[in-house]
């Protein structure tokens, strides 16, 4: 079983890999959509990206007000 | 008509396969334009059917498959019309949208839809008019439409009730949440998975398989498979029409128009 600060850390290390950053620049407390820029659907493409590494199903309504990494993985980590 | 280039789509035929490709930028919405060239391909399948066993229905576009409806054209549309005038325009463009569900549903030719990206509202009923899904991992389906005031317009709901059953359709509609391609995998949805790019090669490789096949054979075990649920297309027709006049639908639309949100496809 992981722990929050294993999940949290692969969450980092999946968005700096699928939107190009380095994983240095990103910290749990970030607000990504403001770090990275994104919008809706490139949300939807963090979302299945976790949903496939971790072999989960999140419900994308449950990702409704969740803005930073750390709160994410608590969600993840309930699903694990 | 061996190939076309539209606006909104292309299409070519060769070794026995039409491919359909969608480019309508941001993300294939479905609106008077993309259903006029859709028109004009569903038009021609009777053709393709007598040179081709196969239609391959993919997006060139990395945003994915399609988003749906052209929320923003339906609700500028709608905007200066009455409300009778308005009804009147929704159904007979959901009737002009049927038709052409209808005949791909219908065609003869075993059809493929290769998904990536999205594959949200009238896009995923685009998809679920083909015979196989195949969908690239990263691929999502959703009907969102209930965060509207609506239900899925295009033929969704009958199809996929059809095709797996009413607790899918529940699962979906009700909640509005979105499937990846693994859950659309497990529960019959997507025929295949693949990884990453590889959906529009893989459904390559299954149309050169279907070839191999006696087209009449083909087509008269996909007439015996896969009936057309006619009175329940009516009805869902008629019920989206009902709910397309409460003053809630063009509310719902303005806000989706107007959003600035970062989750305007979420709940």
């Amino acid at each position: 079983m992981r722990t929050i600060e294993q999940t949290t850390d692969e969450i980092l290390a999946l968005a700096a890999q699928h939107f190009k950053v380095p994983r240095a620049s990103l910290s749990a407390n970030d607000d990504f959509f403001k770090k990275l820029g994104i919008d809706s659907l490139q949300a939807l493409e963090m979302l299945t990206r976790i949903e496939n590494h971790f072999s989960i199903e999140l419900p994308d309504y449950e990702m409704q007000g969740v803005s930073d990494f750390k709160t994410l993985a608590g969600r993840i980590q309930a699903r694990l | 008509m061996n190939s076309f280039t539209g606006n909104s789509l292309s299409w070519t035929v060769r070794d026995s396969v039409v491919e359909l490709e969608l480019h309508r930028a941001p993300a294939n919405e479905i609106g008077t334009e993309m259903l006029g060239e859709l028109e004009q391909f569903a038009n021609a399948l009777d053709t393709f059917s007598r040179e081709a066993s196969a239609v391959i229905i993919h997006s060139t576009l990395p945003a994915g498959f399609s988003a749906g409806a052209d929320l923003r054209e339906l609700y500028r549309t709608a905007l200066p019309l009455d409300t009778a005038a308005r009804l009147a325009g929704i159904r007979e463009f959901l009737h002009r949208v049927h038709a052409v569900m209808n005949a791909i549903d219908d065609s003869p030719l075993t059809t493929i839809a290769a998904v990536n990206g999205v594959c949200f509202g009238g896009g995923f009923e685009l998809a679920l008019a083909c015979d196989l899904i195949i969908a690239d991992k990263m691929a999502r389906f959703c009907f969102p439409e209930l965060r509207l005031g609506l239900i899925p317009g295009f033929g969704g709901i009958p199809r996929l009730k059809r095709d797996l059953g009413n607790a899918v359709v529940r699962d979906l509609l009700l909640t509005g949440r979105s499937m990846n391609a693994q859950k659309g995998g497990a529960v019959g949805l997507a025929s295949q998975v693949t990884g990453e790019g590889e959906a529009l090669r893989v459904a390559r490789a299954t149309a050169a398989q279907v070839t191999r096949f006696d087209r009449a054979t083909s087509a008269a075990a996909k007439r015996f498979l896969k009936p057309i649920p006619h009175e329940e297309l009516r009805r869902e027709i008629d019920l989206f029409c009902e709910l397309f006049t409460r003053p809630a639908v063009m509310e719902g639309l303005r806000k989706f128009v107007e959003s600035t949100d970062a989750l305007p496809y979420l709940p």
